[in-house]
């Protein structure tokens, strides 16, 4: 039996293996533990995200119900004084995104125009490419450093529009990115067809191509506005912040982010209640934003 | 006038009245690959000239040299002359807007514009300095496309919204709107069912009173069917495994059905390969 | 050429020169998106540039010793960014630790099938409304709530584990740790959205290929599709890695302000945005200046990371 052939015994060996279907405990065990694993993990990704709108809604809502349309209307009150809201901040808030948009859309819009349409992926275009990512990855207070050391010392004071040439830095890549996507989605058959009734490459972008591609920066626009109306650090020395209302686009002009920034560090309590209000309203803003964006999307032409 | 063997014979036999496209000699390159090779080929005015041959052969390639099309293609090189009543199409002087404004071309693939169908149509004769009555245009070119009792009534609806077959007949009206005089079809058919495919068909036998019509076709009763002179082409492998293509015959279309000069030409039509 | 239809009289060359405007405006057109496509590679260095300027005095003063020192004192006018620079550090490796396993593990998660589709999609948009959180409310959540429910824990921490350097300080209401852990939640989503598309990208045959040789799930996992899609989750870890550095507010409200290199974790400490948004209000001359050689050091830390951060997602995109 010793000198039985060593084939023999494999074969065997296999045949007795063939029989058993089931996975060895070791590895089973393995499996269910890093299974319950990413559970976890996802349990405790989600777990702040709850955490931050409880509290958002049980320190927000309250203010924002009980003196309704004062919370929009009225100026913040100094220190001590009860009442008051965040109209100052509100109107800060659209202005400085709005000037944002107005640098930072046709820029995104027309860089997108070069890489796709006229350059059409050369080394340029690429370059083009690596630069917005990397501009993307700057961060938010350099952006206000930036427009500080730009527009805040050339016109000599804190205003708005340093607020928004600050925000357009951080709105810019996001704008070339999704404008890109767009234009690359129109097909190649009506980049042909433009081309073979002897339109150029400008009248086909701007009756043709840029209509199609319309939804998608659509979407591009409202991430940055997403994202443009929550930053508070390129904010802080370009906006500045202002007690009452600005009345021209040349000085400091309040923000809800500077304001809950602001606000939420006093020991005063009413500013403290007027701070998580604005954090609500500005999560909410961004939220519907977000949504906005997603319904853009499914508009698509191609 | 060289390559006597295709050429002496068109022009004595069948090439008649003035050509309003001429070939001489023309090899296009995409880098260091060539892709057509030494082709000689006249298009006579109001003809239809059908383009036929197995891939490869380079026949969609020399189309889209007729409306520079091949511009847009870094790396794509013509050598050789192509005119267009009598003048150099790749003269530095010549536009190549200006091209293929004269030189309208339908594609594979119906390709309307996300735009309304009568849209459609105003776009190209607008950028191309129309300034006539346009409701008149429009209706006129898509009578001439065959497409105006289908679509009269809902002018107003996308392009996008009709069939496969309306929307390549609305392609060859938006063509003729902007009335050039020479129509480059690139495998029109090959995308619409055989109905579609019929309408298109009688469409051509209409144009071409108006038109002079090139036609690349994978279908050879297609080229049967429309065309007055046909072109076979076919690839050979060239240095390096690359493949190129090279005009082999070019003549009424019944004599290369029934009377083929060339064997390739021959075993092609009859079936024996490609 | 005998009977020409009228409105082809022209020659090809005359309709060519007469037909200009449209070439001509197109021609502008074609310079504007040029000019503009250029402005945007050369924002970067404007940026950098504007930067530089105003930092210049402090760079004369302080030169590269500015670096390695540790002194914040606007009266005698002597800066280093030595605890700034250790703090952007640390906190951010703080960060990147917790975040890295849990980011990869969500994005194991969502690409695998697990669930069905239909509970996927809302947990995945769950994570991706982490981003949509802004940073001041991260760090106003971190002051109220976050930071408040963990101190006992890290009291715990330290009292058992105090004979550690980096627990050796009681936990205070503003510190390194903690901010760390709040910069983890909030570089989670990039981590989980760049690892999930690569995890995704891996082609089928390969996950096919593991399982017909009889690997579980998990082995397949662990074995095959980590390892394939290992350059993409690098990449992620290095675009979160540079929004962590630079973070501004949640940092600038929980890490405390303490201009000191302090070993414990848990004793105040400072980053370089944090110093910069908490001091740049009041100060003036060389403390501006100093402030900005600060940014300038910020922005040349996270150009490199992200560049590197970008040659490493392209690699993943190339490979796909």
């Amino acid at each position: 039996m010793s000198s039985q052939n060593p084939l023999d015994s494999h074969h065997q060996d296999l045949s007795s293996r063939a029989m058993d279907y089931t996975v060895s405990s070791g590895r089973k065990f393995f499996g269910s533990l890093m299974t319950t694993l990413v559970i976890l993990c996802v349990a405790i990704a989600i777990l702040p995200l709850g955490s931050i709108l409880f509290m958002l809604l049980k320190n927000g809502l309250g203010r924002l119900f009980q003196d309704f349309p004062a919370v929009f209307t009225e100026l913040p009150p100094p220190p001590l004084v009860d009442g008051g809201g965040l109209r100052n901040a509100i109107m800060g808030t659209i202005l400085t995104c709005l000037i944002g948009s107005l640098i930072s859309v046709p820029v995104g819009v027309l860089t997108a125009i070069y890489t796709v349409e006229f350059g059409q992926g050369n080394k340029l275009s690429q370059f083009v490419r690596f630069c917005t990512n990397v501009l993307s990855g700057v961060p938010s207070i350099i952006a206000g450093l930036f427009a500080y050391g730009v527009v805040v010392l050339t016109m000599g004071t804190f205003s708005a529009i340093a607020g928004g040439v600050a925000l357009s830095v951080l709105m810019v890549p996001i704008i070339i990115r999704t404008a890109e996507e767009g234009l690359k989605s129109i097909p190649r058959e009506v980049r042909q067809g433009l081309v073979g009734i002897g339109a150029t490459t400008f009248q086909g972008v701007f009756s043709v191509i840029l209509p199609a591609a319309l939804p998608f920066i659509a979407t591009g626009v409202t991430l940055a506005l997403a994202r443009a109306a929550g930053e508070t650090a390129p904010l802080l020395f370009t906006a500045l912040f202002n007690q009452y209302d600005a009345r021209s686009l040349r000085e400091p002009t309040a923000t809800l982010s500077v304001l809950i920034y602001n606000y939420a560090i006093t020991p005063y309590k009413n500013q403290n209640e007027l701070a998580w209000a604005a954090a609500l309203i500005v999560v909410v803003l961004i939220l519907a934003v977000s949504i906005l964006a997603r319904s853009f999307t499914k508009r698509k032409v191609y | 006038m060289t390559n006597p063997s295709i050429y002496s014979n068109s022009t004595d036999n069948s090439i008649s009245g003035s050509p309003v496209i001429t070939t001489e000699n023309v090899s296009i390159f995409y880098g260091s690959f060539q892709a057509v090779r030494n082709v000689f080929l006249d298009i006579p005015k109001n003809k239809v000239v059908a383009f036929i041959g197995p891939s490869g052969c380079g026949k969609s390639t020399l189309l889209r040299c007729y409306n520079r099309l091949n511009d847009l293609i870094p790396g794509a090189r013509v050598e050789g002359k192509i005119t267009y009543q009598n003048i150099d199409l790749y003269d530095p002087k010549v536009d190549p807007v200006e091209v293929r404004r004269r030189i309208g071309m339908v594609f594979q693939r119906p390709n309307p514009f996300p735009k309304s169908i009568y849209e459609n149509i105003a776009f190209g004769a607008r950028i191309n300095g129309y300034k006539g009555d346009m409701d008149e245009l429009v209706e006129r070119s898509l009578k001439g496309a065959a497409l105006w009792d289908e679509v009269k009534d809902k002018l107003k609806e996308s392009g996008l919204s009709l069939s496969g077959g309306q929307q390549q007949r609305l392609c060859i009206a938006r063509t003729i709107a902007i009335e050039p005089e020479v129509i480059l079809m690139d495998e029109p058919c090959s995308a619409l069912d055989p109905i579609s495919t019929l309408r298109v068909e009688d469409l051509i036998h209409e144009l071409k009173q108006r038109f002079t019509i090139i036609i690349v076709t994978h279908n050879m009763q297609q080229a049967s069917r429309v065309a007055d002179y046909t072109a076979f082409f076919n690839a050979e492998a060239g240095e390096h495994g690359s493949r190129f293509g090279y005009l082999v015959e070019y003549d009424r279309t019944e004599n290369i059905f029934n009377a083929p000069q060339e064997k390739a030409t021959q075993d092609y039509v009859s079936g024996r390969f490609g | 050429m005998t009977s020409e239809p009228i409105s082809h009289s022209e020659s090809l060359v005359e309709s060519s020169q007469r037909f200009r405007a449209p070439r001509l405006i197109n021609q502008i057109f074609r310079w504007l998106t040029l000019a503009l496509a250029v402005g945007i590679g050369l924002v970067l260095v404007w940026i950098t540039y504007s930067l530089l300027s105003i930092a210049l005095p402090a760079i004369a003063q302080f030169n590269l010793g500015f670096l390695f020192t540790q002194v914040w004192n606007p009266v005698q006018e002597l800066y280093g960014a030595l605890p700034q620079i250790y703090g952007t550090i640390v906190s951010s490796i703080i960060a990147l630790i917790f975040a890295v396993p849990l980011g990869v593990g969500v994005a194991i998660f969502l690409s695998e099938d697990f669930l069905p589709r239909r509970v996927l999609t809302p947990i995945a948009f769950l994570v991706e409304l982490l981003a949509a959180i802004p940073s001041v409310v991260y760090g106003m959540w971190g002051i109220f709530v976050f930071i408040p429910a963990i101190l006992p824990i890290l009291q715990g921490v330290h009292k058992a584990f105090g004979w550690i350097p980096f627990f050796s300080t009681a936990p205070s209401t503003r510190q390194m740790f903690a901010t760390g852990l709040v910069l983890a939640i909030m570089i989670l989503p990039t981590i989980i959205a760049i690892s999930r598309d690569s995890l995704i990208s891996v082609p089928p045959q390969l996950r096919q290929g593991a399982y017909g040789l009889g690997a579980t799930r998990w082995e397949t996992i662990t074995q095959v599709l980590l390892p394939a899609s290992l350059s993409g989750i690098i990449g992620s870890v290095m675009l979160a890695l540079g929004r962590a550095l630079g973070e501004t507010m949640a940092a600038a409200m929980l890490i405390g302000n303490a201009n000191r290199v302090n070993v414990s974790l848990f004793a105040p400490a400072s980053t370089i945005s944090a110093l910069i948004a908490n001091q740049f209000g009041e100060a003036s001359g060389l403390q501006k200046s100093a402030l900005f050689y600060q940014a300038l050091i910020l922005m040349v830390l996270t150009l490199v990371v992200n560049m590197l951060a970008e040659v490493i997602v392209n690699r993943f995109q190339q490979v796909e």
